[in-house]
């Protein structure tokens, strides 16, 4: 595999990652926007503008975005997070002309009325089915909870209200001012060949209007927050909670992965062995999340309503003791191997390399090979879990629950 | 795109064994399939496979279950145990230079697990969890009762059992289900990845050697629930489920099967996207996939939309089911075609879903159907056979199934008002 960068005139940053001896080629729009750029007048805009974005413009209508899409044989889709809405589609090489084509009708697209008013009912219906899903409520309660004034607890889908109230005006208000070149990487990975992929970038990407995007960085304010949402309809109870942990940038955040792996990995973990073996819950588990300036540990417990208390205070003693011991080194061991593992086989599938192409330059302008990440696992020692620990302990801050449970008996 | 080089061979106890070695990835992977799904579950044990799929990697051998995990762990070893309705399912993936000491795990853990005591209660109870989550997952729930009234007994038990039969469930249960089922004559193994035949054929010999074979229980077909069914539950959503009876994969006209449900839901261009989601708005997750056991198939179709507007999105559904072979372009069906090659080759990168195809290839097919043929069968459809199959294999009557907070009429979905 072998690394390429190049910038077009109009300032689009273009990364390549590529391999001969793989059968498809995967590309994708990382576009550095999401939720938290949004104001409050227009939530849910970046994830509506994504799906507006598949319906073409003065050249190509919905209908035939969607047909050549299908022509091409191509796996595509789009999703948008609080940070960066990402547009990728993966093919075979001899596709990559028109998929490149594509993908810039969706940078550029016409965002005309009659489409906007029938996609507004598609939003909604998603917005109803995830209404239906009580963890994906938890999620959404635990980021506004825990990001409280701050634009990383802004809701990705938004609301009903603001939905319906948003305007085809305010969404290409929002799409100027955010889809600039600047503001735009394209990451390719694959069988492709390097010159050749510039000419047709080229050709079909210099349209994108120069200019770059700014971004908020507020610092965040972890004050000890707790909030229930009574689902009678729920079985079963969802608590989510969340504390600071290294940011985006930090140098601790492959420690941060390891000890998320250590402690509250979905199987062989401590919250695994301790709550989820013996049959206590359905699900106790811990994860890190990077972001543009802050970082996050979150847990994820499922469990029958009256056992909640109960739960809470084996996964509190889990978390003290890493807190005061650390773990051991069979335990860090083990969670370098299990993580070298998923590196070295996400890494075999184009489509499996391009998100972390693509996010390790739009978060940290940095290229990181399959070699390299394997090396920074591997060189994560107990001192950098000690130092993690001191400066970012394993304490939850902010508690969401999503259930029957109208309140939660104190300690 | 080289062609694939894969070797069959059975090993003495009858156990079936696909290898296909991949020179250019780093990783191996296998998929081992054997007889012990949920339809060999006794009426009022449902869960007894999923049970015995939680216990299986609670302690085997000489090793405790924590002992086991580790050793695994330790290789970098991804894997799964998995109660489905035909099978339990075992796959597992690392670097194909460490894939060779998994092996002597994974078969220990099959052939000698303790099925213990003191994890039977855990075992239980996670299954029991997982139950009450899935009734926090409506659209998964749907699944459960769609099969129910399309399937007649044992193909419409469910995978995870059900919350009325798990305490009946005790561990002499899952101690039989072990010893009557886990046979080696009856299971496959595929293994594809950056691996010698040679050396992982003297492995699996050393491994699965004293696994003896046996004769698995007859099946007594049963009943099937009526439909229309409604399930009550106060959601924003009501969930859609359409079911009608289609052929199985080893079916000589499945490929036309496979292309008639592509027309309707193969990619974003396809008729039900377009129709009930980009014409009208009407949802957000719509689809329609075949769903294949080794003699009989059926098309499950699926859609989720608000309450209010659930009758339009029903009757959109079925019209576009009932005209699927109205107006079929040779474009449309180049579409298709293009989307299934495309999935083929990319699919080549992957050693567990390679894993997976040989295994499954074998189960119901005898052998593994080689990608050139695939590619030609699906080349050779022509519009014409698609329409064929369409007019003569359409849904007279169709299962349906709602989750939500009202019924809907079902009049589009009976066998009355079709007009071919």
């Amino acid at each position: 595999m072998q690394f390429y960068q190049h910038t077009l005139t109009n300032g689009l940053k273009i990364i390549a990652e590529l391999n001969p001896s793989v059968y498809s080629v995967a590309a994708g729009f990382f576009v550095r926007t999401g939720s938290r750029d949004e104001t409050a007048d227009v939530s849910g805009v970046s994830h509506f503008l994504e799906h507006m974005a598949f319906k073409g413009n003065e050249k190509y209508s919905a209908d035939d975005v969607n047909r050549i899409f299908d022509e091409i044989g191509a796996n595509y889709n789009a999703s948008t997070g609080e940070e960066v809405t990402m547009y990728y589609a993966a093919v075979l090489p001899e596709y990559l002309d028109t998929t490149l084509e594509l993908l810039s009708v969706l940078m550029l697209p016409s965002l005309g009325q009659e489409d906007f008013d029938m996609e507004k009912n598609v939003i909604l219906e998603e917005i109803g089915m995830y209404d239906d899903q009580p963890s994906f409520t938890a999620y959404d309660n635990i980021m506004a909870t825990h990001f409280a004034n701050h634009p990383l607890g802004q809701s990705i889908l938004g609301t009903k209200e603001s939905i319906t109230a948003l305007t085809a005006e305010q969404m290409r208000a929002y799409h100027a001012d955010r889809y600039k070149a600047g503001n735009i990487i394209l990451a390719v990975t694959g069988n492709t060949d390097f010159d050749e992929l510039i000419k047709i970038v080229e050709k079909h990407c210099s349209n994108i209007p120069a200019g770059n995007c700014q971004r908020a960085l507020p610092e965040v304010v972890a004050e000890p927050r707790l909030q229930l949402v009574t689902r009678d309809s729920s079985v079963q109870q969802h608590i989510m909670q969340m504390a600071s942990a290294p940011k985006g940038t930090d140098d601790l955040r492959f420690a941060a992965e390891l000890l998320s792996v250590v402690v509250g990995d979905d199987s062989g973990s401590r919250l695994f062995w301790d709550m989820v073996d013996p049959g206590f819950v359905d699900s106790a588990e811990l994860s890190y999340n990077e972001y543009d300036g802050a970082g996050t540990w979150m847990t994820y417990l499922s469990c029958a309503p009256e056992d909640v208390e109960t739960n809470l205070k084996r996964m509190q003693s889990v978390f003290d003791e890493v807190n005061r011991d650390g773990v051991t080194e069979e335990e860090l061991e083990q969670a370098k191997n299990k993580v070298a593992s998923r590196i070295v086989l996400r890494g075999e599938r184009p489509m499996g390399r391009l998100s972390s192409l693509g996010g390790n330059w739009v978060y940290r302008k940095e290229y990181c090979s399959v070699a390299d990440d394997l090396q920074t696992v591997r060189a994560v020692s107990l001192n950098d879990i000690n130092a993690l620990l001191k400066q970012f302990p394993v304490t939850m801050t902010t508690t969401v629950g999503v259930g029957p449970r109208e309140t939660l008996s104190a300690e | 795109m080289g062609s694939q080089q894969f070797e069959s061979f059975l090993l003495a106890n009858g156990l079936r064994v696909i290898v296909q070695p991949m020179a250019a990835v780093q990783s191996a992977a296998l998929t081992l399939m054997l007889p012990g799904g949920s339809i060999y579950d006794e009426p009022g044990k449902f869960g007894t496979g999923a049970i015995l799929a939680e216990m299986i990697p609670r302690g085997a051998g000489k090793f405790s279950a924590r002992e086991l995990s580790s050793e695994m762990d330790n290789l970098g070893l991804q894997r799964g145990v998995s109660g489905g309705v035909g099978y339990i399912t075992i796959s597992a993936a690392t670097t194909a230079d460490r894939l060779i000491d998994a092996i002597p795990l994974i078969s220990t853990m099959l052939l000698k697990p303790h099925l213990a005591e003191d994890q039977f209660e855990p075992a239980r109870e996670l299954v029991h969890q997982g139950l009450n989550a899935l009734e926090d997952e409506p659209k998964q729930r749907l699944g459960y009762f769609l099969r129910g009234c399309s399937y007649a007994a044992p193909w419409s038990n469910p995978a995870e059992g059900i919350l009325e039969d798990i305490e009946a469930i005790n561990l002499d249960d899952i101690k039989r289900h072990h010893q009557s089922l886990i046979l080696p004559n009856e299971a496959v193994l595929g293994i594809a990845g950056n691996v010698d035949v040679a050396v992982i054929k003297d492995a699996l010999n050393s491994a699965f050697g004293d696994w003896q074979q046996g004769e698995l229980p007859e099946l007594k077909t049963g009943g099937m629930d009526a439909s229309p069914k409604h399930v009550q539950h106060d959601s924003t959503q009501t969930h859609i489920g359409i079911a009608w009876e289609t052929v199985p994969y080893r079916h000589d006209r499945y490929f036309e099967a496979w292309a008639t449900v592509s027309l309707l839901s193969g990619g974003m261009s396809s008729r039900l996207f377009t129709e009930v989601r980009e014409k009208r708005g009407l949802c957000y997750a719509i689809s329609a996939s075949i769903n294949t056991q080794r003699d009989q198939a059926r098309v499950f179709g699926y859609a989720g939309t608000t309450n209010e507007r659930a009758q339009e999105t029903l009757d959109v559904m079925v019209a576009e089911i009932r005209r699927v072979h109205e107006r079929i372009t040779e474009a449309e069906l180049q579409r298709c075609k293009a989307r299934a090659k495309s999935t083929l080759i990319m699919q080549q990168e992957s050693t567990m879903s390679r894993s997976s195809s040989l295994a499954r290839d074998t189960l119901h097919l005898g052998r593994v159907m080689p990608m050139e043929e695939l590619r030609s069968r699906i080349d050779a459809l022509t519009v014409d056979q698609v329409r064929e199959f369409a007019i003569e294999f359409a849904p007279k009557k169709m299962v349906l199934v709602t989750i939500g907070p009202e019924q809907l009429d079902p009049t589009s979905v009976s066998g009355d008002s079709v007009a071919i």
